[in-house]
């Protein structure tokens, strides 16, 4: 499980490796939140290596979209498998989100 | 490591057996969930049910037991026995806690005004990706069990 935080243009691009779960969604929240410190104000998340999502990843993401809307910016997810699609339409967090397909598709959206 | 494992199939062939007890310690979760999974992998289960339902709502009641049941306290541990054959999957995760009342503590994540919530959707994952979701009475503490039917 890691995180690996690049800058691709004005976007801060975050690949989320193996799992999202309850051990691992600090680090996750933390990571984004430094850069939102930084004075970021576009991410994107990057699903396209991840396993799998409990609730309290959910939770980070939400957490995450309200902290970087209040700063005036931006939050994208991308590269959802079709299992993970699934978790976000159960929850219907698919409708609180901005999902793209592809993570180019992402970024031209900014 | 968990502190104790145990892994084997019934005597028949017929049922794979995983019983481990591991320290209250969220880190543990992806150690269990994989061993669950590799059964029913095994039993060829489907593989959204390899991908989406059991690692998911396992992690649920793992994270539930860990930190609800147990207070997050280091010096409890979380039971775990799974039963898979090649209709259903049986697994039973049991704390040293009270317990707490599946149906009280049921909201609906996906309503309009909790949508926006960081929290609520453990057990309603749960249920949503398991078959039957109960609690049990146990000697010492809480059992929640879970069944998940093979597609």
């Amino acid at each position: 499980m890691s995180f690996s935080v690049k800058k691709e243009g004005e976007v801060v691009v975050v690949d989320v490796e193996g799992q999202l779960i309850v051990g691992n969604r600090q680090e996750l929240k933390q990571k984004v939140l430094d850069e939102l410190e930084r004075g970021e104000k576009k991410f994107l998340i990057d699903f396209s290596q991840t396993g799998y999502i409990d609730s309290s990843g959910l939770g980070v993401l939400v957490s995450l979209s309200k902290k970087i809307r209040e700063q005036g910016g931006e939050l994208r997810l991308a590269n959802l498998n079709d299992d993970l699609k699934t978790l976000f339409e159960l929850t219907k967090l698919d409708t609180l989100f901005q999902i793209a397909d592809t993570r180019e598709r992402a970024l031209q959206s900014f | 490591m968990p502190r104790t494992e145990r892994h084997g199939r019934s005597p028949d062939g017929r049922v794979r057996v995983v019983d481990v007890e591991i320290p209250n310690d969220v880190r543990y979760i992806e150690k269990v969930v994989e061993l669950v999974r590799r059964e029913c992998q095994v039993m060829a289960y489907g593989q959204r049910q390899l991908m989406l339902n059991v690692p998911v709502a396992l992690t649920e009641a793992l994270s539930n037991a860990i930190l609800r049941g147990n207070r997050d306290d280091p010096a409890k541990h979380v039971h775990v026995r799974a039963e898979v054959d090649a209709e259903r999957l049986v697994v039973e995760v049991g704390d040293e806690g009270a317990g707490f009342d599946l149906e009280a503590s049921l909201i609906d994540p996906t309503t309009p005004e909790n949508l926006g919530r960081e929290d609520g959707r453990g057990l309603f994952l749960m249920r949503k990706l398991m078959d039957h979701v109960e609690r049990l009475e146990a000697p010492r503490g809480s059992v929640v069990r879970m069944t998940l039917h093979r597609e």
